[in-house]
This record gives C-alpha cells, structure tokens and sequence, in this order.
C-alpha cells in the first residue's frame, strides 16, 4: 500500500524534471542566439563553430532538445568551461556545503518557528503573541541579504566574534545558518500559529476540554498531534524557499556551495555548470517533497485512505 | 444544537477580544507608507536635493547628518562616486514601485485568466493548466527569474516580465479555487440556463466575487515583487549599475561595509520600510474583506 503510493509519486518525478528541463532548454538555448548566451564578444570563429558542434545547432530544434534530454538522461551535461572537469562533477563536488548549510537552517526555523507559533496560539493575542507575530511579519518584509550585511556588521566587524564569511569550522557557519533560517522562521510561526488556532476551535477539542481536559493536555494529546500535518506539508512548499535562500545566503557570505557556484557561473557564461546546479537545486526540491509526502502519509492515515 | 449554539457564541465572543493591531491600524499605517513612497516616486525630481547620477569624487563616503565628518548638503551622506545617497534613495523608489507593480499586475492577468478557464472548463483544460502550475510552484521562482534574466538581459522592461512570468501560479491557484466553487452555485447555473455564455458568467458572477480576494493576494504579491526585485538586483541581475534602484545601492553597500555601512543600512532601510507597509496594508485588507481568517 505504502510502496504503491511511493511508486506513484516517483511516477511523477521524471514530468516534473521533464518540465524543467523543458524550461532550461527554452531560457538558455531558444531566448536569443546560444552563442551570444554561451560565449563572449571575443570569440573566435573556431569556438562558434566547435560550439554549434557541440550544442547540435543546425540541428532542427525538437532534435536538438531530444539530443539534451539523452544527454541529461547519462548526467551528462558537458565539461565545466572554467573548471577542469565535468559540470555534474563540480556541482556535486559543492553539494555538501549546501546540504549543510540548508540543512542547519531548516533545523533551526522549524525548531524556533513552531515553538514560537505554539507560544502565540497558547497565548492568543496577549503580550507574547503580540510581539512574537509583529517580529514575524517584520521579518516576512526583512531582504535576506541585508539582514546577512547587518549580522556580518556587527558580529563580525564590530565585535569580532565570528568570521566575516569563508567556509571551514562550525563558527564559518553560524552567521549563513540564521540568515538562511530567518527567511523560513516568520513563515514557520505565522503557519504553526494558525492551524493550532483553528485546531482549538475544533468540536472533538472543546468536547475533550467540557470533558475535563486541561489546556496543556488537550494541547499535547488532541491539538499538537494534528498540527503536524499542516505544518508538514508547509514544509514541502518551503524546500523551494530554501534552496532559492541559499543562492542568496552562499553569496553574501561567500559559502562554496552550489547556489554561490549557480551564480558564479551565470558570470563566466559556463552553461554546462548553469544548468548542472539548476537540475541539481529541482531535483533537491522534488526528492524533499517526495520525502514529505511518504512521511506525512505514514503518520496521517487519513491520507493514505485518501 | 445547544453545542452548536455555545460554541458559536464562544467563537464570536473570542473574536470581539481586541488585538494589538486592528485591521484599522494596519490599512491605515500600511497605506501611509505606500502613499509616502508613491509621493516620492512621483515628484523624485522636486524632493530629491541632487541628481541621482551626479558625481562628486572630491566628496567620496562622506558620512551624514550623524557624524561630524558630515558635509553640508549631503544629509545622508555619499556613496563611492559622491553621489547623494538620499537622491539616489528618493530616485530608486521609482524603480522600486513600477518593477513590483507593474509586474504583480502582469501575473495577476495571466493568473486570474488561466485560473477561470481552468475554473470555467474543467476537464483537460483543468488539468493542464493546474498541473502545470503545480509543476511551477515546485521551482523556486527566484531561479527562473535568475535564469531568464541571465538570458535575456537585465532592463526594466525583462525584469517586470521575468518576475511576472515567475509567480502566475499564486493567482492562478486562488482564483481556480473560487471559480471552481462558484460555479456550482445556483446563480451561476441559472445564469447558464438562462443562455449566458462563458464570458458573461465570467464577466457578471465570477469576477467581482473573485475581486476582493484577488485584491488582497496582489497587495500582498507587490511587497513579494519588490523583495524580489531587489534580491535580482544583490546578485548583480537586477537593472545594469549605475541605475539608482534599492537592490543596486544595496549591494553597492555591500561591498563597502567596513567603511561606509550607512550606503548599505539606508538602502535597506527603505527597502523593509516599504515591504513592511505593503505587507501590514494586505494583512489589514484580508481581515477587512475576511474577516474569519486571522493571522496568515
């Protein structure tokens, strides 16, 4: 049963990836000529011409877009134009920086953005609400980059406590950590908030509580366990906002991951790399999501029923 | 029924329970700020006291009015090129507030319309479009944008299209939703039977129910357009140096943080100043049109 849904989704794996290759393929080879896209004012005719070679340009272009899709299909996406190497190597050589960093950070949204949103539901419009929900929308309306300049600022130029940026010991990764969990933490309390709200306005909650309950049981057996799924499910739709922070952050703070490289690379006009990182950065997101799913269906049996 | 009666009465009885913020506070306050930050787009030329592009190397990262190092003139002080950094933020509100409008109205229309037909037709009509949507959503819009914009170029006109194109599916989702359970209501069937084409069911039924909604979801999509914007312009894929846009004299900032934090801290200053008050009018318009909803 399980296995069979797991297998349904996989199904839809590859026509989300279809898409976005479809997608890469129409921005970086049909906007415009591909040559102006791939290389610069100075090149030579031998490079056009190796290049038009390469990217089968004479090609008609639904065979030119068979020809990447076969290539994409090997993982092969050609060699880096200014790394040694092929493009999927070097992406994969900067993964684990970003699985780190992402990683830290979505740990710590959820951690502080539920507590925080479980605060504000147990405390509805008091004090503790009041600040907490007005932190959360100013931080919705904060730029990610200039809250990073800010932290770098202070912690790092006036107090010298951590580093400026870099990539090395667990204090290179503090600053890009709650740059990257302060985009997600606002959305994380403002969700967690609601649907504990609405969960407590629910009929089987305010029967347990004429029954007898106390707020902090009625809380933790009837309220929390069913909250984990909405606020799961947000969590799939924010493994987006990550991975999109996370171009972000690693170029504030010069973290070597694949976002910082994405960017890099769309500077030297390395194609081959520009689209290794965006294959890579989807199906990051797809897998997180399939892997929300399975788990939101193994503890809602309302779902798998569904 | 008594239940049912108690828990009603509770329920209104917790929602007369003031908050914080009204509704009243936060339309008020969010549409001031708004108003402000149009009034300075709009007479930039009167308000601003130097022209934006103007440069002055004699005058390079002089501090503002805070410092005794201040010169006269330069209330917030100089950027790298001496030029007046209040000049250039009152000149970059412009940029600010055509990209984020200009490009929520463009995906609110192809939204809204790939919402309705999918709304209206159902069936493969249905299926592609919202599939195709749910494929969108999956794909962080920043990338694309950033994709494009490497394409295509960075000029206003690619940014607002870049940014459109990236976020039609919030709208198209919303107004797919309504339509779809308006349309199994007995005024619309009826207008059906009465011969109303699709067009006029549209026009007279789905639409202005669709409206306020679709009016609080655009609000709250320009402050979105405007981070966005300014995100773009930090990574270098915003609008080409030297236009004076936010993200640009933000990310010039940056690379000047050790001596000359003010360029990079007004900059984001007035960029969370305005996000903020968009964001607090959209809030307050939601509970306005909506009022069961609290909180997001």
């Amino acid at each position: 049963m399980i296995l069979r849904y797991i297998l349904r989704r996989l199904a839809f794996l590859p026509l989300t990836l279809l898409l976005v290759a479809l997608a890469t393929f129409v921005v970086l080879r049909l906007t415009g000529n591909p040559v102006d896209i791939f290389l610069d004012i100075n090149r030579t005719p031998e490079q056009v011409e190796a290049l038009t070679k390469r990217l089968h340009l004479d090609l008609p272009i639904p065979a030119q877009f068979l020809i990447f899709l076969r290539d994409l299909l090997h993982g092969d996406f050609g060699e880096s134009l200014q790394f040694s190497g092929s493009a999927a190597t070097v992406v994969w050589e900067r993964a684990g920086a970003t699985f780190q960093l992402a990683g830290t950070a979505l740990g710590l949204a959820v951690v502080l953005g539920v507590t925080g949103g479980i605060v504000c539901a147990v405390w509805r419009d008091r004090a503790a609400d009041a600040v907490i929900s007005s932190i959360a929308v100013a931080g919705q309306s904060m730029p990610s980059f200039w809250l990073g300049m800010l932290l770098i600022e202070f912690f790092a130029l006036q107090l010298h406590w951590l580093p400026t940026s870099g990539y090395g010991d667990l204090a290179h990764l503090v600053l890009p950590a709650i740059t990257l969990a302060t985009i997600l933490l606002p959305n994380f309390v403002l969700i967690t908030r609601t649907s504990l709200l609405e969960l407590m306005g629910e009929q089987f909650v305010v029967t347990a509580r004429s029954k007898g309950f106390s707020r902090g049981r009625a809380l933790l057996t009837h309220i929390l366990p069913n909250a984990v799924n909405p606020v799961l499910s947000f969590l799939g739709i924010q493994i987006g906002t990550l991975m999109a922070g996370s171009i972000i952050t690693e170029t504030i703070y010069a973290w070597p991951g694949v976002g910082r490289l994405l960017i890099n690379s769309i500077f030297h006009r390395d194609v081959p790399v520009v689209e290794a990182a965006v294959f890579f950065i989807a199906t990051t997101i797809a897998l997180s999501n399939l892997a929300v799913d399975v788990l939101q269906m193994l503890i809602d049996p309302r779902i798998r029923r569904a | 029924m008594t239940t049912n009666m108690t828990t009603s009465t509770m329920k209104s009885a917790k929602k007369k329970r003031r908050t914080l913020f009204g509704k009243r506070f936060k339309i008020g306050v969010g549409g001031a700020i708004l108003a402000i930050a149009v009034l300075c787009a709009i007479f930039a030329p009167l308000l601003a006291p130097y022209d934006p592009d103007t440069q002055n190397l004699m005058l390079r990262l002089k501090p503002g009015f805070w410092s005794d190092k201040a010169v006269a003139g330069h209330f917030l002080g100089t950027d790298n090129y001496g030029r007046d950094l209040l000049s250039r933020l009152i000149y970059g509100s412009r940029l600010s507030i055509l990209v984020g409008v200009a490009s929520m109205l463009l995906s609110a229309l192809i939204g809204s319309i790939a919402g309705v037909i999918a709304g209206l037709k159902g069936g493969w009509t249905e299926q592609a479009i919202m599939r195709f949507a749910d494929a969108q959503m999956a794909f962080p819009d920043i990338l694309l944008a950033i994709l494009m914009v490497a394409a295509l170029g960075g000029n206003a006109i690619n940014l607002i299209l870049v940014l459109g194109i990236s976020r039609w599916m919030v709208y198209a989702r919303v107004v797919f939703g309504l339509t779809r359970s308006l349309v199994q209501r007995p005024f619309v069937e009826a207008a059906n039977l009465y011969g109303g084409g699709d067009f006029y069911v549209m026009r007279r039924h789905i639409l202005p129910q669709v409206a306020p909604v679709l009016i609080v979801v655009a609000t709250l999509q320009v402050a979105q357009m405007i981070l966005q914007e300014t995100a773009l312009s930090f990574l270098g894929l915003g609008l080409p140096q030297p236009a004076a846009t936010w993200g640009n004299i933000l990310s010039e900032g940056n690379t000047r943080l050790f001596i000359a934090p003010w360029i990079a801290n007004f900059a984001g200053l007035s960029i969370i100043a305005l996000v903020w008050g968009v964001n607090m009018l959209g809030n307050g318009l939601r509970e306005h049109y909506d009022p069961k909803m609290t909180g997001r």
